[in-house]
């Protein structure tokens, strides 16, 4: 089966990218080198090519009562026209089956932007979800989209945006601003500030060629995934999937169970579990030995074996950093990682390890 | 395309080897080698004095993607690790074939060189196996 492209293909291989399939689509993994490119977000602004993510409108009189059944968050926060929530999609058995943004985009309308791996099943999920309801969910697949992220992405973007859309200079975190073919929101997935932005796939090119003449560095999904680790950000398919409590993710600020009288699915599990108690948890890691965690490194502790979900080098600390799922049990600040056979010593931490360019968490060396 | 210098001898798992005039070795990895792992993070070459195995895993490469072993190209003593890479492993991504060096080795049997890939070989099996 050949991979998909998205609108930026061309821009990719122009910067000599060496792209790999991501999720059945041909993306940039790096553009010479991973460390570099994450430097540069953290240091300068650089830009993602996420295009491979999908937007899916929802319309409809019962929009609102539609998506407070299907999302675990509950949409009746948004009380401003182009807010934004976090929130996860689960099934009856209270696992996830993807993480997403949903904007309120005024009146019955919402957009949603939904991991590429899961899109397809999303959308089938929400759309038989939507038969009990006067909604209608509209995948919107005509759209490029691009992540510009940096302390300085935001100076480097505004010039280049539609002039009507200039407004997006002041928009808070988690809000967004648009026109009739253009969507740009404050969100991001490196802890950096910065835009996503949606447009026409027949302007990315040159949307993307005016940033790389502005300074903003092409950056790929290796770096991508460094920083959002970095950032304590949840990586769906790693740290958590249709079979994960997400009560054992770090997720729990995202599921909404104070109104009552709203069901939503996956509540009965969700609610069966918080009163039983979980017997797991998401911690972070920092490993200050020369070793890297990674995926599926088995973490000892007093109380049995956890499990690194996601880990690697982090580039803006020097050492290593990871989450990893433990006992719930377990409240010793140190434990032993299995690096290739040997124990190492790792830090249990909060998993937040940098912000806006600043370490979040102490190194003792 | 990653470059193969032709007066060095190379191994199927990507070390290099240079024949150097008082007898010894030096091994590295190759810069196809250093291409698929990205940037290094941490590089642990064998001490000094230790006696290796051909064939045997003596060192390790780890990037900010994987952790790798490197694989002895003859059995014998290894002289020299290049302490240089402890603080500035980058520079087998930038310089693998000359200031990324991973360590020297005295071999047992120099014969054992025979037995490895000429440039034109190793270009041919890494043409082999993308």
């Amino acid at each position: 089966m050949s991979l998909k492209k998205t609108p930026l293909h061309a821009a990719h291989q122009r910067a000599g990218a060496k792209l790999v399939d991501f999720a059945g689509w041909e993306m940039p993994l790096h553009y010479g080198s991973q460390m570099e490119e994450h430097k540069m977000v953290r240091a300068g602004a650089g830009m993602f090519d996420v295009s491979h993510m999908q937007v899916v409108d929802i319309h409809g009189p019962q929009a609102q009562a539609f998506l407070r059944y299907l999302l675990a968050n509950d949409v009746a926060k948004l009380k401003t026209e182009g807010r934004a929530l976090y929130s996860c999609m689960l099934n009856e058995a209270g696992g996830v089956i993807d993480d997403l943004i949903i904007y309120w985009t005024g009146g019955d309308s919402y957009r949603a932007v939904v991991n590429a791996a899961t899109a397809e099943g999303d959308i089938a999920h929400m759309q038989q979800v939507a038969k009990d309801f006067d909604v209608n969910v509209e995948p919107r697949p005509e759209f490029a989209l691009i992540a510009i992220q940096g302390p300085q992405a935001v100076e480097k973007t505004l010039p280049l945006l539609p002039e009507d859309l200039r407004a997006a200079g002041d928009l808070k975190p988690f809000s967004a601003v648009w026109n009739d073919s253009w969507f740009v929101a404050r969100t991001g997935y490196t802890g950096e500030d910065g835009f996503e932005v949606m447009l026409p796939a027949e302007q990315a090119d040159g949307f993307w060629e005016q940033l790389k003449d502005a300074g903003v560095n092409p950056i790929g999904l290796g770096a991508r995934d460094t920083l959002r680790l970095e950032a304590g950000m949840n990586l769906y398919g790693t740290d958590m999937d249709d079979r994960t409590n997400p009560l054992t993710a770090n997720l729990g600020w995202t599921i909404a169970l104070k109104d009552p009288e709203r069901d939503f699915v996956g509540r009965k599990a969700i609610e069966q579990w918080k009163a039983e108690g979980v017997s797991e948890r998401m911690v972070g890691l920092v490993l200050e030995g020369r070793g890297v965690l990674r995926g599926g490194t088995r973490i000892e502790t007093p109380s049995g074996d956890g499990v690194v979900t996601s880990g690697s080098f982090s580039p803006s600390l020097g050492v290593s950093v990871a989450f990893a799922r433990i006992p719930a049990a377990v409240d010793a600040e140190e434990l032993q990682a299995d690096i290739r056979g040997r124990m190492l010593p790792v830090r249990v931490v909060k998993p937040v390890f940098v912000r806006n360019g600043e370490p979040q968490i102490e190194l003792n060396r | 395309m990653s470059e193969a210098p032709k007066d060095l001898k190379y191994t199927k798992s990507h070390e290099w080897v240079r024949q150097e005039a008082d007898g010894s070795v030096t091994i590295g990895i190759t810069d196809h080698a250093q291409e698929l792992l990205g940037d290094l993070v941490f590089v642990e070459a064998p001490e000094a004095g230790a006696s290796v195995e051909a064939g045997s895993a003596c060192a390790t490469v780890e990037s900010v993607k994987a952790a790798s072993d490197v694989y002895a190209p003859l059995s014998g003593e290894v002289t020299e690790a290049n302490e240089e890479l402890a603080d500035s492993p980058e520079k087998v991504n930038e310089s693998p074939f000359d200031e990324g060096w991973l360590f020297k080795m005295k071999p047992s049997d120099a014969s054992q060189l025979d037995a490895l890939m000429d440039a034109d070989a190793y270009a041919a099996h890494v043409e082999a196996e993308s």
